[in-house]
């Protein structure tokens, strides 16, 4: 915690956790996809499924997608912003199941036909948590720098990467590996201290072993 | 990494080191971050900044928040406030500029989270308004936020500042004590003043529920933005006086969280009791979210 966690942050109204925290989650999900959004179809769980038009809610994951801060009172109007990008939408309140009572999930469509779905949570005062993408459950927040690599599971992965990194001199905060049965491969996530350059990216995603790679760059 | 998580501390470093706390807290707050204390001060006056934006956006705006449920007080307010009223041109002021500010809110507007959305009036409603009516300088005013942030991180440390946790004493309550120990500090009181003022303005508000109509931050919310700038006020004054709460602090702090823990769910945001279920509360409810 500090100064600006309880005093801030600046966002646009009425709820941190209803409007600011589902900007933030839908404007991550943008990054994560790493292109506009032409379309999606947004399942609103729980207490966003109840109060999303209210709270603006809507307005506000519409305005995540384009790529709007959760500061931005561009947020008010986005739907007119969607209209102008082409961006088409839909919503439908739904059941995630047990999960958090703000909770999203976006089915998207980037301009050059790549596909993502990400589901996740606003925890309270415009904080956030990812916690699935494509059918794997990953848990993080998308508050610091944040590389996102679906892997192949096979030996070895972890050292290439972060031998490329150690090489750039990026230091790691954190790592985590999420898999599933249900998929062959699996997500790793890590949180540096510095930003990711092309460069750095474009010798990850050379790396055989590597399905794709994505990257988040803190609000 | 640390900072002060009594008030106790908070009031014995500051006046061991015979600065304010909102001195201290700059101070920290750069120690924490790594950034210079002109860094974190210039971010602290952007939020100061952000504050005085809604509220002339609010007292300039008769809208309607999209739910139909507020909008129009603050103007109706700001234009009373020019006549002769009952509580004198300072409370109407401060009560019409917290209005116009959670009415922003209401309307997608920006604010800045003091310390939630649901409680960003308050501080600057008083704060503000104080500020241009005895033309206290801009500085003081930026440093009595960090010491708002101070008592703020001691609430949310040991208690909770969301009214899901703790029902509205904990926001409304929280802001109220944050508010209140900037305008003490505003007005040259003492880091004991200050602490003082935090607890009175808590301790009468201790109990209060969370029970919005549709879920929304509206009803009661906007309103009672208005009253806690004036009570914080109030809060102030009585520090400022020599008023001590009989109960520390510290104390105050832990009573709240007590008693937001022994609330029911039904009086915790969750429009399941209270103004949420009167009968017009919930026609409202059925109307605006179908
Ligand atoms: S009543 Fe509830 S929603 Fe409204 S300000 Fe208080 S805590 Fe926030």
């Amino acid at each position: 915690m500090n100064v600006f966690d309880i005093l801030g942050p600046i966002m646009v109204g009425p709820s941190s956790s209803h409007t600011a925290g589902a900007a933030r989650i839908a404007f991550v999900a943008r990054q994560i996809l790493g292109e506009d959004v032409t379309s999606a179809k947004i399942l609103l769980h729980g207490s966003f499924a109840q109060t999303y038009k209210g709270h603006g809610t809507d307005k506000a994951l519409i305005g995540g997608l384009l790529g709007m801060y959760p500061d931005d009172d561009r947020i008010r109007d986005s739907f007119k912003y969607a209209k102008e990008k082409s961006l088409e939408y839909s919503f439908e309140p739904t059941d995630l199941g047990d999960v958090h009572p703000n909770t999203v999930k976006l089915i998207l469509t980037g301009v050059s036909g790549k596909n993502i779905e990400i589901t996740g949570c606003s925890i309270g005062g415009g904080n956030i948590k990812i916690i699935n993408i494509d059918g794997i459950p990953v848990d993080f927040a998308g508050n610091n720098p944040t590389l996102i690599l679906p892997h192949k599971n096979q030996p070895g992965v972890i050292a290439d990467v972060t031998k490329i990194l150690a090489d750039k001199n990026i230091n790691i905060g954190t790592m985590k590996v999420f898999r599933t049965d249900k998929t062959d491969y699996s997500i790793m996530v890590l949180e540096t201290d510095e930003l990711i350059d092309d460069a750095t990216i474009n010798k990850l995603s050379a790396l055989d072993s590597i399905i794709k790679t994505m990257l988040i760059k803190p609000l | 990494m640390s900072y002060y998580t009594k008030i106790d501390q908070l009031v014995k470093a500051a006046t061991d080191e015979n600065i304010s706390i909102g001195e201290l807290t700059l101070k920290e707050e750069a120690l924490n971050s790594g950034k210079s204390e002109e860094e974190c001060y210039a971010r602290m006056e952007k939020q100061l900044t952000v504050m005085e934006q809604g509220i002339l956006e609010g007292l300039n705006s008769t809208a309607k928040s999209p739910s139909g449920l507020t909008g129009g007080d603050a103007v109706r307010l700001h234009t009373y406030a020019q006549k002769k009223t009952i509580g004198g041109k300072t409370i109407v002021n401060a009560i019409a500029a917290a209005i116009a500010v959670s009415e922003v809110n209401a309307n997608m507007g920006r604010i800045v989270a003091a310390p939630t959305a649901g409680s960003c009036g308050i501080m600057p409603g008083a704060i503000i308004s104080i500020m241009n009516e005895y033309n206290i300088d801009r500085k003081k005013t930026v440093l009595a936020l960090f010491t708002s942030s101070a008592i703020g991180l001691v609430i949310s440390t040991n208690a909770t500042v969301a009214g899901a946790e703790g029902g509205c004493q904990a926001e409304c309550g929280a802001a109220s004590a944050m508010c209140a120990a900037a305008l003490v500090e505003m007005f040259d009181g003492t880091p004991a003043q200050v602490a003082q003022a935090a607890a009175l303005s808590l301790k009468n508000l201790l109990g209060l529920a969370c029970d919005p109509v549709a879920g929304l931050v509206e009803v009661p919310c906007v309103k009672r933005n208005g009253f806690c700038a004036a009570h914080s006020i109030a809060a102030a004054d009585m520090a400022l006086a020599g008023v001590e709460s009989v109960i520390p602090p510290d104390e105050v702090i832990d009573a709240m969280y007590r008693i937001g823990k022994e609330m029911p769910v039904s009086i915790k945001e969750t429009a399941m009791g209270g103004l949420a279920t009167s009968p017009t509360g919930k026609a409202y409810a059925k109307k605006i979210l179908g």
